[in-house]
């Protein structure tokens, strides 16, 4: 029993994580139809800003993060307008072979700086872990918890309830009535591509803690995942994202658990294609209907 | 108020309106009606910056718009209730008026204007917290004419209003046009129900094949031996 609550802790601290930076994935997909490919590697430019500053400029770790997460919302910002908008209107295909394109760029540009060897993570909490019986959680995993939490609920109210979150909204089902409302589509997706990549910057801040080497490939795998978590619970829909994200996350650690570690990526496979089998739009995806 | 001239738009090769010149007067209702890809919404859409056009000029309230982005019209007094309605289906009805307000930020006259369209349309405040998708046809065309009263416009750009709707509905549809127009605002109805379009409309312009071939009062119209021909089914 102790082994499966234990596992189950550590899944919801990947889940959680993998939902933070899914959120992105599907904010974007929603707004503009885009796998962002480059999300990921905005993991990666969190995690540099953050040793360059503490590491090599020695600033305060909480003025770091809060460099970091800008640093992160420049680059998600600076990408957008640089690479994606002038595709806007193009087939669908270029704009993904460019965020291909841009991932391999700033993995490569990393490369060129920071040379292949990871760097050590320089922020980490040391607090002793809370012990319940045999069920250990760490302080990190708590945290992460509860900051991944509080962030999707301000980012649920964010889109249910103000005015730039119905923008969102609004952009995201049909653009150009959204225009004839009176709103500024390229507004909306610069903002769109701002929240999601301060929250990818946060994502990376606690993806780091759990696993403290910096490396110019660090965004792939949590990409990766966050992605298909973003695909599980239904690109486009944010509480889909969360929901991917969780499940994600605990599939995994059980079957690292139970099973054994080598097969824990077999199995989020596995129970993506099985949703995607049956339910093609992801778990809480719906779809596309329209009345004439 | 409204001015549009010489306004030439193609589709990639094919071109689809030809110098197309007409004016919507201040309290006016004016229509054009034509067949199906005569180039109805095309004007609409150019009008609106939606769709790019090559040549001409549109002037609203004695201003050029022709260069002013798509999102910006609104802000000026010009809306738009576009083709097939675009409620945003995952929104509810509430919030869809919301956003018809987008532009706005005088809460009381928002408010007051949230009335107005429930009292057009009491359907909708039934159905306010329901979202836009579970609507019927014909509520979903009231709401895209309540959302875009919201705006309080000046000039309303209404694209085939009574598409798709029954014999009743069609006629709850004109009269409220009527009686928006009555309570001050222009507009301007492109329809495929040339009769239901001439009988509320003040004037009209017929276009065919991306060109306007006739123009008139609706009275005048409604007697022309070509158009009862082509479009009201009665020689």
């Amino acid at each position: 029993m102790a082994l499966f609550f234990n596992q189950l802790i550590n899944g919801v601290h990947v889940g959680s994580i993998y939902a933070l930076i899914a959120l992105g994935y599907t904010m974007v997909y929603g707004i503009v139809k885009l796998i962002n490919f480059a999300h990921g590697d905005i993991l990666m430019v969190g995690a540099y800003t953050i040793v360059v500053m503490v590491n090599m400029l020695g600033l305060h770790p909480v003025l770091s993060i809060a460099i970091s997460v800008l640093m992160c919302i420049l680059f998600g910002v600076v990408i957008e307008w640089v690479a994606y908008r002038p595709l806007r209107a193009s087939p669908k295909i270029s704009s993904l072979i460019t965020a291909i394109g841009v991932s391999m760029l700033l993995q490569n540009v990393a490369l060129l700086i920071f040379s292949p060897t990871p760097k050590p993570y320089p922020i980490q909490v040391n607090v002793a872990p809370l012990q319940f019986w045999e069920i250990q959680i760490s302080f990190t995993t708590l945290l992460t918890f509860v900051v991944s939490v509080v962030l999707m609920v301000l980012l649920q109210g964010f889109v249910i309830s103000s005015k730039a979150g119905k923008s969102m909204r609004a952009v995201s089902e049909d653009t150009d009535a959204a225009m004839l409302m009176g709103i500024n589509v390229n507004h909306t997706i610069t903002m769109t591509f701002a929240v999601g990549c301060a929250l990818a910057a946060v994502g990376s801040l606690l993806y780091c803690m759990a696993y403290p080497a910096v490396s110019p490939t660090l965004g792939s795998l949590p990409g990766v995942k966050a992605f298909i978590a973003a695909v599980l619970g239904g690109i486009g829909m944010i509480p889909g994202a969360m929901l991917g994200g969780f499940i994600l996350g605990i599939a995994e650690s059980l079957t690292k658990g139970y099973i054994s570690s080598q097969m824990s990526d077999a199995v989020v496979y596995g129970i993506l294609i099985i949703v995607l089998l049956f339910k093609p739009a992801g778990l809480l995806g719906i779809g596309i209907r329209e009345k004439v | 108020m409204l001015k549009i001239s010489n306004m030439n738009l193609f589709y990639g090769a094919i071109h689809a309106l030809h110098d197309i010149t007409f004016h919507v007067n201040e309290g006016e209702i004016v229509t054009l009606i034509g067949a199906n890809g005569a180039g109805k919404t095309s004007i609409l859409n150019a009008v609106s910056a939606i769709v790019p056009y090559k040549e001409g000029e549109v002037q609203f309230n004695g201003e050029s718009i022709t260069k002013v982005p798509a999102y910006q019209l609104i802000y000026r007094g010009l809306a738009h209730v576009p083709e097939g309605r675009r409620v945003f289906a995952r929104m509810s009805v509430k919030e869809n008026l919301e956003m018809g307000a987008f532009s706005r930020k005088d809460i009381k006259g928002i408010h007051a204007d949230a009335e107005r369209v429930y009292q057009h349309f009491p359907r909708l405040k039934e159905r306010r917290s329901q979202h836009a998708g579970t609507l019927s046809g014909g509520e979903q065309q009231m709401l895209a004419i309540g959302r875009a009263l919201m705006s309080n416009p000046k000039l309303l750009m209404m694209d085939e209003p009574s598409m798709g709707l029954s014999p009743i509905l069609v006629s709850e549809i004109f009269s409220i046009v009527r009686e928006i127009n009555k309570e001050g605002t222009t507009v301007l109805l492109v329809e495929q129900n040339a009769h239901m379009a001439l009988s509320v409309a003040n004037r009209g312009y017929v276009l065919e094949t991306g060109r306007i071939v006739l123009e008139g009062t609706a009275q005048a119209l409604l007697n022309n031996d070509d158009v009862k021909k082509a479009y009201l089914g009665t020689a």
